[in-house]
């Protein structure tokens, strides 16, 4: 199969996070932080590449903004390209690991970056469907698809 | 003052609860769910046990559950596509039939007022009216492709053969048998995301709405003649929204109901929590009404509230779904 993108730009991951001697203390509370979630779905594969969305720029950790106090977890991703088919795949990825990585507390958006793809608000309405994304991950051929790129290649 | 007092939270469902319904008689409440299983229920003594736990008839979740008005069937609509009917034997229920024809997800089974006829509706975004025949088999009738999108709810009109669904095309239709077959006689067009929800209230001719947009929207029917010149087509009503409640839910409403015996409105909402609000005391125009936000339940649940359901006996007796996977039954406290 032809691939949409063929030449994507590749970008530099981002170092590994610094564990502070206060997040290995088990008397200091602590909150999720932006840091943790980009951290949770960097490694997420690309549907198309062998890439991680973080090596394609899909995500960035600034564009993961969290709340810990209001149980809020905010992502907008960029596609590679604007016509990209793979967006919703992509979402529904990064909504399925976060679903299964964050405590059930955590209320997820997870949205196109503004003005990055032709079908943005076709894509965030599904997204934000939860009972679309419920039927969904019980379609096993899709669940596979996901799990795919849930699937860490750093083993 | 109003407030809503917790009477029992009931556990047993290993998923996220989608659903509850009362039977008629207020006895029995469904629950449904994740877990592909309806639970049934009851009061013994003091306290609400489960009574039944209907298996098997799913191969997937089950989204909706809704009871005929005898109380003796119970219907539920999964995302493996089809509808079970299930009868109350005595001491069991036992499934009699299965509706088969959606190409995918069945998200909601609703009886009509005399039992005669089940609508149902799908992702495929289609509405089925289907016939109950004395023997209890059913039929389709009629398939419905007036949305253009899924079709989240269909609900049955409290007194006439009219059916209402809402849709992820932002839309509600009303449908009726006019002779021959089954058509779409008013589109109600407002709600700027996914409609979840519709809610009838006790006469008919008003209609609760909520959405992804995080409003909540009362319609009010016009009949053909009415003296206020709103524009009707034939012997058929139009219906206009009235009143459009906004800034009361930071997030999107999943479910609706309007209370037959107390006239409360109650909402579901993605921040974990149950609203109540009521017509003003002091409206004079029917075509201008305001209604009042009585009451905030916040943390109702410690996720999504999914779905609600007002006891048809009991004044002011709640049952609440949540991706909690738990059911909670409360009582509105007026003081």
């Amino acid at each position: 199969m032809a691939l949409e993108n063929e030449n994507p730009l590749v970008f530099e991951a981002a170092k590994d996070r610094q564990i502070t001697p206060e997040e290995e203390d088990d008397d200091v509370v602590d909150k999720i932080d932006n840091r943790e979630v980009f951290d949770l779905i960097r490694d997420i594969n690309d549907p198309e590449h062998p890439l991680s969305l973080e090596e394609l720029n899909v995500v960035t950790c600034s564009q993961v903004h969290v709340d810990d106090d209001k149980n809020e977890v905010s992502i907008q991703f960029t596609p590679t390209i604007p016509h990209c088919s793979m967006a919703t795949l992509i979402g529904l990825s990064i909504r399925v690991k976060l679903l299964r990585a964050l405590p059930a507390r955590f209320k997820v958006d997870v949205q196109i970056y503004p003005g990055t793809h032709a079908s943005e608000d076709a894509v965030n309405k599904q997204l934000a469907d939860k009972e679309r994304v419920a039927a969904a991950l019980e379609n096993s051929h899709l669940l596979e698809v996901v799990n795919q790129c849930l699937t860490s290649r750093k083993t | 003052m109003i407030s809503l007092q917790s009477i029992a939270e009931l556990e047993a469902h290993s998923d996220r609860v989608w659903s509850v319904s009362w039977n008629p008689s207020g006895t029995l409440l469904a629950s449904c769910g994740g877990d592909k299983t309806v639970r049934l229920w009851g009061k013994e003594g003091e306290n609400w046990v489960c009574k039944y736990r209907l298996e098997d008839g799913h191969q997937r979740t089950v989204r909706s559950v809704g009871w005929s008005p005898c109380g003796k069937y119970l219907a539920s609509a999964s995302f493996d596509a089809t509808t079970c009917i299930w009868e109350n034997k005595d001491r069991d229920f036992e499934c009699i039939a299965t509706l088969e024809g959606h190409e995918n997800e069945v998200k909601c089974v609703t009886w009509c007022s005399n039992g005669s006829l089940i609508a149902t509706c799908s992702r495929d975004k289609s509405v089925w009216i289907w016939e109950v025949d004395e023997d209890a088999e059913f039929e389709c009738e009629s398939v419905l492709n007036a949305h253009s999108q899924d079709v989240k709810m269909v609900l049955w009109h409290p007194t006439k053969e009219i059916v209402a669904s809402a849709s992820y095309d932002n839309t509600i239709k009303m449908f009726k048998n006019d002779g021959d077959d089954w058509s779409c006689f008013s589109t109600l067009a407002s709600h700027e995301s996914t409609v979840w929800a519709i809610s009838f209230d006790k006469t008919g001719e008003r209609l609760a709405s909520c959405s992804d947009d995080k409003t909540l929207k009362i319609w009010q029917e016009y009949l053909p003649g009415n003296t206020e010149g709103v524009a009707t087509v034939g012997s058929d009503s139009a219906w206009k929204c009235v009143c459009t409640l906004s800034g009361q839910h930071p997030r999107t409403i999943y479910d609706v109901k309007w209370c037959s015996l107390t006239d409360y409105i109650a909402t579901a909402c993605v921040d974990n929590a149950i609203r109540l609000f009521k017509e003003s005391d002091c409206n004079t125009d029917k075509n201008q009404p305001s209604f009042d936000l009585l009451h905030t339940q916040y943390q109702a649940h410690t996720q999504d509230v999914n779905g609600l359901c007002w006891n048809p006996k009991i004044p002011g007796l709640l049952a609440s779904a949540s991706d909690d996977s738990i059911v909670k039954i409360w009582q509105v406290v007026e003081k």
